[in-house]
């Protein structure tokens, strides 16, 4: 079997806080042995010298939107798993809102039947939390789980109805299964493309108050409360939320929070033009909000930091801002956006890249997001200092709605393997 | 356990199980095994109930223990009467009080009632001069059904206390769980609950009782298994996804049988929803299954029941009020 040996590189692995200038061997698609003194390579090797560049864990993204099956114009599995791969992510996990969506043990098998076929990018989905996200009917959520779904969620409608919400963490507890809520009221959202605000009034824009994020946590928290369930809130935007979950952690509940790039790295000025591209959900906050994101992934309230990649095509986006579809394509500038923290010196890598990797590959119970001996060799090479301008035309991705477009940004993926298998390489463009 | 032995009941009402002593379930239960060799003899009409009236009011749907109370009542030489809403004034908009005193003024000597809503019966039984019996009231408590699956427990291991019963399903919506937690605590057996967390009530460890989401290691070393009825119809909204999900995580098969003790006994207090609690298998296993016994121990646990009510009874022989 062919060995593969990372020579020079700077070894990070959030997991067990190591950061040394060493080597790692893979082996049969596992990590052999790692460390800083590992001699030379051994003979039947093929050596891969890394100059100094940073080896991590692949990253982990725990919320992608994945399209297919029922919106192949926008993304396949195969264009999804290029284009993770091209930003350093090995695992994935999509969201159940396809065409049909994952609320049937089914959809479970077919996404992972196709991620066999493309053997790219490890590829998991999440099951609906509600039949066809009606917010009424409870899924199977133990057939779903032993098919593959990883934890429950209507992905990015919230489960609104306070008794429902109760049942859905009841009923998952059973079966020790995790509940991930978009945490928005929507009676105050419905129609909202904005955050409510002087930008939204001067631009016309129907909007909704940043409060209804808040709200939606502070009731779920009750109800986690009640349950003893596992709770999971996604994409945190605003300050009163951080602060709300911060408090249910300190009080013992089993309760974790994501957010995505826009959040800590754009505010509400990117939609002054009426770009559509910076139209997402929950839409853009203040730069109040941006600042306590920044603050809470320091402190580590926020345990995650996840893609929230969601391609939508020109027809899609080449509207009237209230008229376009929200959400931005993310995969492949996720870690270049996420480094901008580290070079301004905001946080430390390796806590950086623990949001990354071994934070969600332990809250879903993921392969990899650690380098440990005997573990899959998922692994990503990149080059922390490499400048470069986000292009959306260059993406892998087959669709280009990047929120960072023009962004110049410092951090390039230069290998990324899955598996013991080279999925994407750098080196040669 | 020696059990302080009693030779009548402190009531003249059987509203629960809750408040019965341990003595006054044994003396109950050895009067209900003799009744149970009485009704299986040839001559099954005793006279211990001969002038006695007694009227099943029953508000809610029932034909196991309605009947069950019916014959009980006639073989003990009682005259018994049934009425049910539909023929009765409660359709011309009279009250539930109006209805039992109305026929407490007729000098039955017992009801038995079984109403939807929880505390009915008792309400009643504060109201009349007869006995009352409750034949289930709402998610509350059906003490005969619990006494009925004591006896039929009791007369194939020979004890209660001690022994391990899984109770599982639709714990939330059941009268029955209820009654027989009371009871098999009382008693000294001890109780597991196994139930989506959706159909457990809040709090229910409080009956002494611990509570499984796996079948299977709710099952370990059981020797009793009683399952409930999905109890669809007082469902509001969405409590389980599917009867196929319910079935394969909850549904008794043999495959989860075998986790409990190899001469386990299944119990199931009907009706059954084959296929979706349990499996046609299991519950026709002539080796395994007490659910043909259970109705059997029924008509004799409410023959012990009405005998006991009525032996000191003078209240309802004066002239009405």
């Amino acid at each position: 079997m062919k060995r593969m040996f990372f020579q020079n590189a700077r070894v990070l692995d959030p997991a067990s806080n190591l950061d040394v200038v060493g080597g790692l061997l893979v082996e049969n698609g596992k990590i052999a042995d790692l460390g800083p003194n590992l001699g030379d390579p051994p003979p039947d090797a093929e050596v891969l010298d890394c100059k100094g560049l940073c080896l991590s864990p692949g990253l982990v993204d725990i919320r992608v939107h994945l399209c297919e099956p029922g919106e192949e114009h926008k993304e396949t599995i195969d264009g999804l798993s290029a284009s993770a791969a091209k930003g350093g992510i090995t695992t994935l996990v999509g969201l159940p809102n396809t065409e049909p969506p994952i609320d049937d043990a089914a959809v479970v098998e077919f996404v992972a039947r196709r991620a066999r076929e493309v053997r790219g990018v490890k590829i998991f989905v999440y099951g609906a939390a509600t039949k066809g996200f009606d917010g009424k009917r409870l899924t199977e959520m133990g057939l779903l789980k032993e098919a593959g779904a990883r934890a429950f969620t209507d992905g990015n409608i919230a489960i609104a109805d306070a008794m429902m919400m109760r049942r859905v963490l009841s009923y998952a507890s059973g079966f020790d299964a995790l509940v991930i809520q978009h945490p928005e009221e929507p009676t105050l959202t419905a129609s909202a493309v904005a955050t409510e605000g002087e930008f939204a009034t001067r631009l016309g824009l129907s909007a909704a108050p940043a409060a209804a994020e808040v709200m939606m946590v502070e009731r779920d928290i009750r109800l986690v409360e009640m349950t003893g369930a596992r709770y999971h809130a996604a994409h945190i935007s605003t300050a009163a939320a951080v602060d709300k979950i911060a408090e249910a952690k300190s009080r013992g509940l089993n309760v974790s929070a994501d957010t995505a790039p826009a959040y800590f790295a754009l505010n509400e000025t990117e939609i002054l033009q009426y770009r559509t591209f910076s139209k997402l959900s929950p839409p853009l906050r203040s730069e109040d909000d941006r600042r306590s994101i920044v603050e809470a992934l320091k402190a580590g309230t926020i345990d995650v930091i996840a893609s929230d990649h969601w391609p939508q095509d020109q027809e899609s986006k080449r509207l009237p801002f209230a008229q376009a579809n929200p959400g931005a394509v993310g995969v492949e500038t996720l870690l270049p956006v996420c480094l901008e923290l580290v070079h301004k010196g905001e946080i430390e890598l390796l806590d950086l890249l623990g949001k990354l990797t071994v934070n969600p590959a332990k809250l879903l119970g993921l392969p990899g997001g650690s380098l440990k001996k005997g573990g899959p060799a998922d692994i990503v090479v990149f080059d922390i200092d490499r400048p470069f301008k986000v292009d959306s035309d260059k993406l892998n991705s087959k669709s280009k709605n990047s929120a960072f477009d023009g962004r110049p940004v410092q951090g390039m993926i230069m290998v990324t393997m899955v598996d013991g298998r080279i999925v994407y390489d750098g080196r040669i463009t | 356990m020696i059990m302080p032995s009693a030779e009548s009941l402190s009531s003249r009402h059987l509203i629960g199980i809750e408040g019965l002593s341990p003595a006054e379930i044994g003396l109950l239960l050895d009067l209900s095994d003799r009744y149970v060799d009485f009704n299986r003899s040839a001559n099954k009409k005793g006279d211990a109930l001969r002038g006695r009236t007694i009227i099943n009011v029953f508000f809610e749907n029932s034909t196991r223990t309605r009947t069950s109370f019916e014959l009980a009542g006639k073989r003990l030489g009682a005259d018994v009467i049934n009425i049910s809403p539909e023929v009765s004034s409660v359709r011309k908009g009279e009250t539930l009080l109006d209805t039992a005193l109305t026929l407490d003024a007729m000098h039955a000597d017992l009801l038995v009632v079984r109403h939807p809503e929880s505390g009915a019966v008792g309400l009643i039984s504060q109201k009349v001069r007869c006995s009352v019996v409750n034949g289930g009231d709402g998610a509350h408590e059906h003490p005969t059904q619990a006494l009925l699956d004591a006896l039929a427990i009791r007369r194939r291991k020979g004890k209660l206390s001690g022994l391990i019963v899984a109770i599982c399903g639709d714990i939330l919506h059941s009268r029955v769980a209820r009654s027989n937690m009371i009871l098999l605590r009382t008693m000294g057996a001890e109780v597991r609950l196994v139930a989506p967390r959706t159909l457990l009530p809040a709090e229910v460890e409080r009956y002494g009782v611990t509570v499984h989401s796996n079948l299977s290691e709710g099952l370990k070393d059981a020797d009793i298994v009683m399952m409930l009825r999905l109890q669809q119809e007082r469902m509001r909204g969405s409590f389980v996804p599917s009867t196929t999900e319910y079935f394969r995580f909850f549904g008794l098969d043999s495959q989860k049988l075998a986790m409990a003790k190899p001469d386990a006994l299944i119990m199931h207090p009907g009706p059954m929803n084959r296929g979706v609690e349990i499996d046609s298998d299991v519950a026709d296993d002539i080796n395994r299954s007490l659910i043909q016994e259970q109705v059997e121990m029924g008509v004799a646990v409410r023959m012990a029941c009405l005998d006991l009510l009525t032996r000191d009874l003078t209240g309802n022989e004066g002239p009405a009020e």
